[in-house]
């Protein structure tokens, strides 16, 4: 169990790594601007050129480039020049937001996916299976920036229910920590509700179907054993990896979109401002921030199917 | 004793191809249908954009009318009020003029930047994933079939793809190209260029076409059709052609459905934050963002578009998964969100 | 002559498809004694699986009709409520299915499924008390190293292992019917002997009354004390090995016999083969199911012949052939 953590774990650092030099290219040998050019953003003077050209070494070597720029970003000096301000600390100090939204989202749409996998998947074929379906599909289709304005215009606008912007902290005042966020965690949610419950549904009537779930009704377990022991604990496998994956990837940022419509002060908006005005050192930190987080969790996620389903953690059966 | 007239024929028993019974499995699933239809009318939509433009509302979807006024029953509204304020929907009102209304202080007729905005994310959404089509099948025969090294690279290059937070980094690609252009050896490209976006969501959307493809050659090329094929001496490239490529056809088919949502969610997002289409062009995600400013004074300008994309994405997710019950109902054609079903990461990706 | 374990009769299961319906089981009846081994024979869809599952009330699914009935010494088991059905089964009646290899959950330790068993009936049995039963259990059943064994996941198990695990498990409440729905199918020809031996065992040292599914008479011979054969949902012959082996009535049963080998005999030239294919449980020929591809069908058989004994010296060997007895010794 232990060698496995280890190696997922040293493959993360590769992965990051390629990352890195994924995103170096991205900026600086890609485009066909000067990269000191795309760094001073859009409204730069030709002193800010030069000075970024010294001090990111762009006159050297593209190694010695790629050098400079990592030790920049692991120092924390990653800096962003329109306003003169440090991406690092930035990050930091919009992470809570993130968090906030994540982890309510998170809780929202594994209690509420799992809920209506679990009975469209017992009652397969009703009407609630056929809702299920329904809002799966619709999660999928109906894209945030839809939902958000519509939202944010009949219930925060017109119905003066949720507060529109901002976000409010925790330490603060929580009750306005809770309204502020209300809106955002469905929007978020409302994706995943669909995704969760149709792949709960679609384990759970793979595996009622396994033998061994006959073994255990011939045991003469009570089908509420047999339903949570048998079906349910492994059906929630890969949903565990699913979900690991899934939050990481919130957590680092990339409910970009939805930050950015309800004014969530977080990591991914944050990006999206940069996006808008053209700067590229928050875009880089975010990516490499966002790129950190969905390697680790993918890595945790790993880990945790190995440890509860034995085959992979024995090295047999491939991860079905 | 012989009989009067000779025994009568035996019915003929009327074969369909599997391509006929398919047809007719997609026609009877009438939600599908309804959605193809609903698709179908979206392009067309888009299509009359010229149309439009010239017959009725009489301007082109760049053109700016700040300073002008219209005739409304009879009376005379500025397109753009004193304080910037646009004007709202006129629907018919005007003769067709500002359907929609005015986009915003420029004043552009929002009803013309719609529909010709439409044609941008359709055909971006459409060339990604024709691109991301064709460059997944051809990466999906050559690991699949030929595995050791070649699998390898593959395989591994798409997995650390897939495992990336791919918005994000396609996001960064996108502001970084946008600002100044590409440059790499021979392709030159400007910042505006609609193959930027393009690109990015084919590469980024990649794996998810190809990753299961690949799974779907594997099995295909153990199976003992090819074994036989090869033992008559038919060349890898002739196998791959004429007996995997037609197994994979029903696959390929849902995925290609599947994926033009998914691009064209990503381009969405993409250009709502602005990293995807640049102006002067616009795309359905662009108008999103330039109406959102404007939502508690005239949410049609932000909805308007948004709605677009729902009805789009949603009937072809609609007709993909009727596709993929018509061709087979149990297929393989599931696109593997890392475990799940559903086209789901283009989405999420666009969170 | 003690009353019967195990008393089924009239049993029909029907289940409804697209198609029509599939009438799986047509009145199939047949009694089990206490420490006896009765084998059911037949091919696949001769509704053998089926008559298993449903007496534990296991293959209810929603489409199933099912009638008749089922008597656990003395008790109705068909129509019972799901709580009697939960006692019977592992306590009572204990069933190992076909498939060793996907009857465990793969993520539980052989051991505590096994424990599960018990505690599902002894819900105060400590996790120590479970672990030592299923140790011993594991003994019982030869399986070598048992305290170690005990805590491996079944995907460490050879398949011959593993129906010895299962074995053990239907044992645990010392049950006094094992229901084994071809537990040998599945397993290596020489796996398969050493199963057959392990089920002879413990019919002799424990009393443990059987009944064998199965679609290999060479199984049968190995182990069984009665023999009933299957065909389309129906019983067309019973009785005990001997009277079925050295007197066989019904002419299903002379092609299955004359199609397996058999060291009493010269070896034939050829082995003889029924024609024909079994019929379609959709659309039953009328009268004697085997009537189609029977060499001897006559004048009778477009009526059901009755389930019972022709023979005047032997009561308890019945058949469904209207064939006269003489006729048939002729024939055979």
């Amino acid at each position: 169990m232990a060698r496995f953590a280890a190696r997922r774990l040293i493959g993360l650092v590769a992965v990051l790594f390629a990352v890195s030099v994924l995103l170096f290219v991205v900026f600086t040998v890609l485009p066909a601007q000067n990269p000191a050019q795309q760094l001073a953003g859009k409204n730069s003077t030709p002193q800010l050129v030069a000075s970024i050209e010294e001090e990111w070494g762009f006159n050297d070597s593209v190694p010695e480039q790629y050098a400079t720029m990592m030790g920049k970003v692991l120092t924390g000096g990653l800096v962003s020049y329109r306003p003169r301000v440090n991406v690092l600390e930035q990050i930091v100090e919009r992470a809570p937001a993130t968090l906030s939204l994540s982890i309510g989202a998170a809780a929202i749409w594994l209690v509420l996916g799992l809920a209506l996998g679990y009975l469209s998947a017992v009652h397969a074929g009703s009407w609630l299976d056929r809702l299920l379906t329904g809002v799966a599909i619709a999660g999928v289709s109906i894209p945030v920036f839809l939902i958000a304005p519509v939202l944010l215009y009949l219930l925060s606008y017109k119905a003066g229910i949720f507060p529109s912007a901002g976000y409010e902290p925790l330490t603060g005042n929580p009750w306005q920590w809770l309204t502020h966020l209300i809106l955002p965690w469905f929007t978020l949610a409302f994706l995943m509700i669909g995704i969760y419950g149709r792949v709960l549904r679609s384990n759970m009537l793979d595996v009622m179907n396994e033998d061994y779930v006959r073994t255990a009704r011939a045991k003469g377990l009570s089908e509420r054993r047999v339903m949570t022991r048998h079906v349910l604990r492994n059906s929630l496998i890969p949903i565990v990896t699913l979900f690991g994956l899934d939050f990481g990837a919130t957590i680092g940022g990339t409910a970009i979109i939805t930050e950015s419509l309800y004014s969530i002060d977080g990591v991914g908006n944050y990006a999206a401002q940069a996006t808008a005005n053209f700067e590229l050192p928050p875009v880089m930190g975010v990516a490499l921030y966002g790129a950190f987080f969905v390697v680790l969790f993918n890595a945790l996620a790993d880990i945790a199917y190995a440890y509860l389903d034995p085959r992979v953690r024995l090295g047999e059966a491939p991860r079905s | 004793m012989a009989p009067d007239s000779p025994p009568a024929a035996p019915e003929r028993a009327r074969t369909r191809g599997p391509w006929a019974l398919a047809g007719r499995r997609f026609l009877r699933n009438r939600t599908a249908v309804a959605a193809a239809v609903v698709f179908a009318l979206i392009v067309v939509f888009v299509l009359s954009a010229p149309l439009w433009a010239d017959r009725v509302a009489g301007t082109g979807p760049n053109q700016s009318h700040t300073l002008e006024k219209i005739e409304v029953g009879g009376e005379e509204r500025d397109v753009v009020s004193v304080e910037g304020l646009p004007i709202g929907p006129q629907w018919l009102g005007a003769g067709g003029k500002f359907f929609l209304g005015a986009d915003g202080r420029l004043g552009r007729d929002e009803m013309v930047r719609l529909m010709y905005g439409g044609r941008t994310s359709l055909l971006v959404g459409i060339s990604a994933a024709a691109l991301i089509t064709v460059i997944a099948v051809v990466l999906g025969l050559l690991a699949g079939y030929f595995r050791g090294w070649v699998d390898t690279a593959i395989a591994r290059t798409l997995d650390v793809i897939w495992s990336l937070p791919v918005f994000l980094i396609g996001l960064s690609v996108g502001v970084s190209l946008a600002l100044g252009g590409l440059n790499l050896g021979p392709v030159e490209l400007s910042g505006g260029s609609l193959l930027i976006p393009i690109g990015i969501i084919a590469i980024f959307s990649l794996p998810y076409v190809a990753r299961p493809v690949r799974g779907q050659v594997i099995a295909l090329s153990e199976m003992e059709f090819v074994e036989a094929a090869t033992a008559q001496g038919a060349g890898p490239l002739r196998l791959m052609w004429s007996e995997i490529l037609p197994n994979l056809a029903s696959t390929i088919i849902v995925f290609a459905t599947l994926t033009v949502a998914n691009s064209m969610l990503f381009e969405a997002g993409l250009s709502f934050l602005g990293a995807g289409v640049q102006p002067p062009n616009s795309s359905w995600g662009l108008m999103v963002s330039n109406g959102v400013g404007l939502l508690n004074t005239q949410p049609l300008l932000a909805i308007a578009p948004g709605l677009m994309i729902m009805l789009t994405v949603l009937s072809l997710n609609l007709v993909g998964d009727g596709l993929r019950e018509a061709l087979d109902p149990r297929s393989a054609a599931r696109v593997e969100v890392r475990g799940g079903t559903i086209p789901a990461e283009g989405a999420e990706g666009a969170l | 002559m003690s009353a019967p374990l195990l008393e089924v009769s009239g049993l029909r299961v029907a289940f409804a498809t697209e198609a029509g319906l599939l009438q799986a089981v047509d009145g199939v009846g047949f009694e089990l004694r206490a420490g006896e081994v009765l084998a059911i024979v037949g091919e696949s869809g001769s509704g053998k699986s089926v008559t298993a599952q449903t007496l534990l009330g296991l293959g209810r699914s929603p489409g199933a009709r099912i009638e008749g009935s089922v008597r656990l010494g003395g008790e109705e088991l068909l129509g019972a409520p799901e709580e009697t059905l939960r006692r019977v089964r592992g306590e009572r009646v204990a069933m190992v299915f076909q498939n060793p290899m996907t009857s465990f959950n793969p993520v539980y330790r052989l051991g505590s499924q096994v424990a599960e068993a018990i505690r599902a009936h002894r819900p105060g049995t400590s996790k120590a008390a479970g672990r030592a039963r299923a140790v011993e259990l594991f003994e019982a059943v030869g399986i070598p190293d048992p305290e170690r064994r005990v805590d491996a996941y079944p995907h460490e198990f050879s398949g011959g292992m593993r129906q010895r695990a299962m074995i053990a498990m239907a044992l645990a409440l010392e049950p006094e019917l094992l229901i084994a729905d071809e537990p040998t199918t599945a397993l290596d020809v020489t796996v398969q002997a050493q199963i057959l031996d392990l089920l002879a065992r413990l019919n002799r040292e424990r009393g443990l009354a059987t009944l064998l599914i199965t679609h290999d008479f060479g199984v049968v011979a190995e182990v069984a004390d009665r023999v009933a054969v299957m065909y389309a949902g129906r019983v067309v012959e019973e009785g005990t090995l001997d009277q079925v082996f050295y007197e066989p009535q019904h002419p299903y049963t002379w092609g299955l016999l004359g199609s397996t080998i058999r060291l009493d005999r010269e070896r034939p030239r050829r082995l003889a083969q029924i024609s024909g294919a079994p019929p379609s449980l959709l659309a039953l020929p009328e009268g004697c199911a085997f009537r189609p591809r029977c060499p001897h069908a006559f004048g009778e058989c477009p009526q059901v012949p009755e389930l019972r004994a022709r023979l005047t010296d032997s009561p308890g060997h019945r058949d469904r052939c209207w064939l006269a007895p003489e006729r048939k010794r002729e024939l055979r």
